[in-house]
């Protein structure tokens, strides 16, 4: 009789709780759907094709292991295309953050007008890649841009900007910071509102100066506002490909042959789609080995409120 | 505030604003340039006609090009802001079974660099025909991690009690959705849709790989194709075409700034 009742009881929830699964997965289906079909199925086709000799459709033909990975460590190619990408990492997002760091700080203080210069520095936002990097063609344009103008006046030589395998990928590089700018200082601008203004009147009371006050308070407590830039930095710089389409095509020399251009010319200008999968593999890898890093260095250094 | 503290404060404050804002206003400077100016480069126009910007629209169907990316960047915007809801509802108030390890699913979709699955997406939209459609162009980007983080952050501020109180009284959840989540979630929603736009109206990659038909090309498209044709000399135009490309997004940014702020704060941080 006993276990009758419990039974009578049991049912009409364990009913209940997978009417809940199935209404839980029903609102979720359409995302798990996309993402099992543009992220999910391309990801694991992407290492699947790795591992195969192609035809110029994509199709597979021969396994060859990991023959691809091997040929691509081995090939000056790749390796420079991997130095470019790191190099491009080193300039643009330490400079970047930094930039969008003192924007943000200028910009917090409590001034009349300020909400004009919060407008202009965060318009880089709404820069495509496409219209920046016609823009900034156009500015180091050797004959008529303003970069050569401007260093003429201050004495100097002069130069071919993007033409040059010394210069070009710095020459890249600038405008990449100049673009992600917006989205950084506005972020962190949000960061430096929602600290608690009552710490910096104790501070002041206190006598604190303002450099000590911006190391002690504002830089602990933004952290992890910074923490999110940094990564999204570093994961946006290793996906860097418009303006090197439009800038330099990956030359002079591959000096810009950044990976995921390389990844892009190797699928579908040499289809050889077998290697540029190989490249996406290590593509990921580096973007996951380095967001794994963030977080860990993150759970130690970051202060939360 | 001490006087000479706020002199070099806005001394900083105008610099770095000259120095950011250059670009564009060069750019818009030297769209209304002719040929001849703009090669003894000068930099301010002499006079400011509009002829290189009717000359943008008849050298490529710039009006075109426009009206598809507007209609690819309000479908991605329109996709993600309801997949990311009902993504977001679900995570928030219906309490199933593994849904931790889902939500964590979800979260980890963000380490995935799209550009390391452009091939088989190329692929699929290929063998489905799909490549120039503006489905092809817009649906494999509906569902997005960062904006049911977004959103769910914000759910969470809903007191639980006000839930409790609707299925009490019977109200189906999605109607819970609907009528009151939503409502209360205005700001968020708005931050969602305006970074949305944003994105999909400066995609770049992905609509150089499935558009062929120049019917179907989007703007950034057409920009780059308009300056590889128009080389050294015709730099207005190609400026022309740069300003009327920015200016959509540059005015949503100009009219959202404060609110993107705020939205995209707190699901950075919190």
């Amino acid at each position: 009789m006993i276990a009758v009742k419990d039974q009578i009881r049991v049912r009409p929830k364990s009913k209940r709780r997978f009417s809940t699964l199935l209404e839980g997965l029903l609102y979720l289906l359409p995302s798990i759907l996309l993402f099992a079909v543009f992220l999910f199925y391309p990801m694991f086709k992407t290492i699947y094709l790795s591992l195969f000799l192609t035809d110029a459709q994509g199709n597979t033909q021969t396994f060859v292991g990991l023959e691809h990975y091997i040929q691509l460590f081995q090939s000056t190619s790749f390796l420079s295309s991997l130095k470019a990408t790191v190099l491009f990492v080193l300039y643009t997002v330490p400079a970047g953050v930094l930039l969008a760091l003192g924007l943000a700080l200028l910009a917090n203080q409590k001034l009349k007008g300020i909400g004009f210069f919060r407008t202009i520095f965060s318009s880089t936002m709404g820069m495509s890649v496409a219209a920046s990097s016609v823009i900034w063609l156009f500015i180091y344009n050797p004959t008529i841009g303003i970069a050569n103008t401007i260093i003429k006046t201050f004495g100097m030589t002069e130069m071919q900007w993007l033409l040059n395998p010394d210069t070009a990928l710095l020459s890249v590089a600038l405008p990449t910071i100049w673009m992600n700018t917006g989205f950084s200082f506005l972020i962190l601008l949000g960061g430096l509102h929602n600290i608690d203004s009552s710490l910096y009147e104790s501070g002041k009371i206190a006598g604190v100066g303002d450099f000590y006050s911006l190391r002690k308070i504002t830089l602990p407590l933004l952290s992890p506002t910074l923490l999110f830039i940094v990564t999204v930095s570093l994961i946006n710089s290793f996906q860097t490909f418009g303006q090197i389409d439009i800038l330099t095509k990956g030359g002079p020399m591959e000096s810009t042959n950044v990976i995921v251009y390389s990844i892009f010319k190797d699928a579908f200008v040499n289809f050889n789609i077998g290697s540029a999968s190989a490249q996406a593999v290590i593509l990921f890898t580096f973007i996951l080995a380095v967001t794994i890093l963030q977080f860990k260095w993150g759970e130690k250094k970051v202060h939360y409120q | 505030m001490t006087m000479k503290k706020k002199v070099i404060l806005y001394t900083l404050l105008t610099v770095s604003a000259f120095l950011m804002f250059f670009p564009i206003l060069y750019a818009f400077l030297i769209s209304f340039m002719q040929g001849g100016e703009v090669l003894k480069g000068r930099i301010i126009p002499s006079d400011f006609s509009f002829t290189n910007y009717s000359a943008a629209m008849q050298k490529v169907p710039l009006l075109r090009y426009l009206f598809n990316s507007f209609v690819v960047a309000s479908l991605i915007m329109a996709g993600q802001v309801i997949f990311c809801c009902l993504a977001a509802f679900s995570f928030t108030f219906i309490p199933f079974k593994g849904r931790n390890i889902l939500f964590l699913i979800f979260i980890s979709t963000m380490m995935i660099p799209w550009e390391a699955t452009m091939v088989p997406n190329f692929q699929t939209i290929r063998s489905l025909g799909l490549t120039d459609t503006y489905f092809g162009l817009s649906v494999p980007f509906f569902a997005m991690a960062f904006g049911t983080f977004l959103l769910r952050q914000q759910f969470k501020t809903i007191p639980h009690e006000m839930y409790e109180a609707t299925q009490v009284a019977g109200v189906s959840r999605f109607q819970f959705l609907w009528k009151v989540v939503l409502p209360v979630s205005k700001t968020t929603l708005v931050t969602l849709a305006i970074y949305s736009f944003l994105t999909a109206w400066n995609m770049y990659l992905w609509p150089l790989l499935v558009t062929n038909d120049e019917q179907m090309r989007t703007v950034q498209i057409g920009l780059k194709q308009m300056q590889s044709q128009e080389v050294s000399t015709e730099w207005g135009v190609v400026m022309a075409g740069a300003v009327l490309v920015i200016l959509p997004t540059l005015i949503l940014l100009f009219l959202g700034q404060k609110r993107l702020q705020e939205g995209l704060t707190r699901g950075a941080i919190k």
